[in-house]
């Protein structure tokens, strides 16, 4: 029996109190997938993981990770997952080599077989230079790589990461994707929580989080060319002015400043949006060079988080 | 064959614990320096500030008499050693003036109609004042007050004390005697529930049991090699008292060795199972340490190693059956002083024994392999 996919809920939610963190989600990750998570901080990300790795117990609704039940068969679960947590969580008074020995144990690796991935794991992740040192005193990067190491040494099937990217350099966290990238096509399923637009535009596939509902799903592609509005860029001597003029307008949801340029998001509906641009800036007495453009991650995102209770907006694709 | 491989798994999980930590034990300079510091600094205070055995009181004499007798009552009881009379009083008042003021602790009040008082036996012949501010000098002067003279067979040609008393155990009166082994217990209960409390609790606040719930390793493996450390730190410490006590107080071992390493890993069970579930209840080390120190004091006082057990009132002797330290302490003197066998003293076995059985399951069963 083979289930392709890796992790499947029905409606999982949490609350606490009266605070609902996670409400109804439905989600189906294929195997083999690098699967990202993009929401603001608080949006509920960390505690859907928290629930499909049997950290947190799901008020209601259903959960099913590599064919599991969640949370009743967490235990048989745990030696199938990898977990690398928000904040580094390896021993800071330990030595790079006694993390990894200790995760190597705890997973019960063969005796044989765990120095050998002990030493591989360093070398993959160029922690060999650095085995003997205080994981406490290392950098970002190289906990972040550590932290890695320690979760993907006993080749789970599934790996979470929780926001991993959070304290590291841009350079470094290219070439933590890479090696994300790398377990994927070994067929490891990664469910990785992010907030920032490059990171999630690099996933295969992607769900946008806000306030605990996931409010759109798709492949970054799909997302962008779905988008419910269209975009429009606006070059101009006074951003400002412009900005504040075309606020006005009804059917403009959002405006942004990207240095000296502006990106309108208006109603999909609207007719001759470049005219009605120009017109509205003239009348303010600017110039301004209006064209309409494709979307980023970023209008999508912006879009599908800024206006619930308009109408629904989220593309299914 | 593969049927003993969940078993194997298992003990290298709890060996990977314990090994880790005690590497971490190892670098931690300040509780690796509390294992040998606290037993030596406690047995040094403890051993040589608390003497029970006083002498050499601050006294001062208001004599009115200034008769033969007088002169042979304050003789006498310089001679016990228990008081020095350091001054003498022209009045009364004035040696209650002393007395108040602190100078003394002691006043022996001789009146004028001494000789007449103490001839007929009918009222007391003189009068001790006590500063009775302090509990220990009020039972010295009982004492004080039944030697011979004062009481009334002054006429009497001999002094035949109605009861001879033996000491047994500590015929010198030495007090660091009865003290140090108890102090063996003090110290266990203090540094074992300290430890294994915040061992826990320091997990989860730097974030490290966030992933180790997540990965196979199992509550009770957990519990195991945390505790596992502790155990062979407490035997440690053990020999670091009897060694220390034989040395510098020449406490005697009378009972077997044996008997008491056996005593102290039930003791050191106990205690740790205490600290576990203490880390199961407190969130923060701080908490923990709070705790801690609000089981450490009810065991200090309730347990007979600070008053005497049979003295204490029904309900504290009652709740002081229920610490581990008291038992221990029974335990402890049986076998160092006594020279009793561990099959003698069964009656404060088995409870410690029930005591870890219970404070584990319960530690077991609250800590739950999850967040929330």
């Amino acid at each position: 029996m083979h289930e392709d996919h890796a992790i499947r809920t029905r409606g999982l939610t949490r609350r606490f109190g009266d605070f609902t963190a996670v409400a109804g989600v439905d989600l189906a990750i294929p195997r083999g997938q690098v699967y990202g998570f993009l929401g603001p901080n608080g949006a509920g990300k960390s505690t859907t993981i928290r629930m499909l790795c049997g950290l947190l117990e799901p008020s209601s609704g259903e959960a099913q990770v590599l064919g599991y039940a969640i949370p009743r068969e967490a235990e048989p679960l745990r030696r199938k997952l990898g977990y690398m947590t928000q904040n580094f969580s390896l021993y800071t008074d330990l030595t790079v080599r006694e993390n990894l020995e200790f995760m190597a144990e705890i997973f019960s690796l063969p005796r044989g077989a765990r120095d050998s991935r002990v030493h591989e794991a360093m070398q993959r992740y160029f922690l060999a230079d650095l085995a003997e040192r205080r994981a406490g005193s290392m950098s970002g990067g190289q906990k972040q790589r550590l932290a890695l190491a320690a979760a993907t040494l006993h080749a789970p099937e599934l790996l979470f990461l929780d926001e991993p990217t959070s304290a590291v350099d841009p350079q470094s966290r290219r070439d933590f994707w890479d090696r994300l990238f790398d377990l994927a096509a070994g067929g490891t399923t990664i469910l990785v929580s992010t907030h920032l637009m490059d990171e999630a535009e690099r996933c295969h596939g992607l769900a946008i989080i806000s306030r605990g509902k996931l409010v759109a799903e798709g492949t970054p592609k799909a997302l962008m060319q779905g988008i419910d509005a269209l975009v429009l860029e606006i070059e101009t001597p006074d951003p400002q002015k412009a900005s504040a003029a075309l606020r006005g307008e009804a059917y403009v949801k959002s405006v942004t400043q990207l240095g000296t340029r502006l990106h309108a998001l208006l109603r999909r509906d609207t007719a001759a949006p470049v005219k009605k641009l120009t017109e509205v800036l003239r009348q303010a007495g600017l110039k301004a060079e209006v064209k309409e453009i494709s979307a980023n991650l970023e209008d999508v995102f912006v879009t599908v988080t800024s206006f619930e209770g308009d109408e629904r907006v989220a593309p299914r694709a | 064959m593969n049927g003993w491989r969940p078993v194997l798994d298992s003990l290298r999980r709890i060996h990977a614990v314990a090994g880790k930590e005690v590497r971490q034990l190892l670098r931690d300079r300040l509780t690796f320096g509390m294992i040998v510091g606290i037993p030596l600094l406690q047995i040094v205070l403890f051993g040589y500030a608390i003497n029970t055995d006083i002498r050499h009181l601050r006294a001062g004499v208001a004599d009115m008499a200034h008769t033969q007798l007088s002169r042979t009552l304050v003789a006498e009881a310089q001679a016990s050693q228990v008081v020095d009379f350091v001054v003498a009083a022209p009045s009364a008042p004035a040696l209650e003036k002393l007395l108040d003021d602190g100078r003394i602790s002691v006043g022996l009040y001789i009146p004028p109609d001494f000789d007449r008082r103490a001839a007929s036996g009918m009222r007391p012949a003189a009068q001790l004042l006590v500063d009775g501010s302090d509990p220990t000098l009020l039972g010295v002067a009982q004492g004080l007050a039944v030697m011979p003279l004062l009481s009334r067979d002054v006429g009497a040609p001999t002094k035949t004390p109605l009861f001879e008393l033996r000491n047994y155990y500590n015929p010198e009166r030495r007090s660091a005697v009865d003290i140090v082994p108890a102090l063996i217990g003090v110290i266990l209960t203090l540094t074992m529930v300290l430890f294994t409390a915040v061992a826990i609790v320091r997990e989860r606040e730097r974030g490290n049991l966030e992933l180790l719930i997540t990965t196979p390793v199992r509550t009770s493996e957990l519990m195991a090699g945390k505790i596992g450390p502790y155990i062979v730190i407490g035997l440690i410490q053990v020999t670091i008292v009897l060694v220390a006590g034989k040395l510098l107080f020449d406490v005697p071992v009378r009972g077997s060795l044996v008997d008491l390493y056996l005593a102290a890993l039930l003791f050191i069970a106990a205690s740790l199972g205490l600290g576990l579930l203490i880390s199961t209840v407190a969130k923060t080390q701080f908490q923990a340490m709070q705790l801690t120190v609000f089981t450490f004091l009810p065991s200090l006082l309730l347990s007979g190693f600070m008053f005497p057990f049979d003295g204490m009132p029904r309900f504290a002797q009652e709740l002081g059956e229920l610490l581990p330290l008291t038992h221990f302490v029974r335990l402890v003197r049986g076998i160092l002083l006594r020279g009793a066998s561990l099959g003698a003293l069964l009656p404060d076995v088995w409870p410690l024994a029930v005591f870890f059985f219970l404070t584990m399951t319960l530690a077991i069963l609250k800590f739950r392999k999850r967040l929330d």
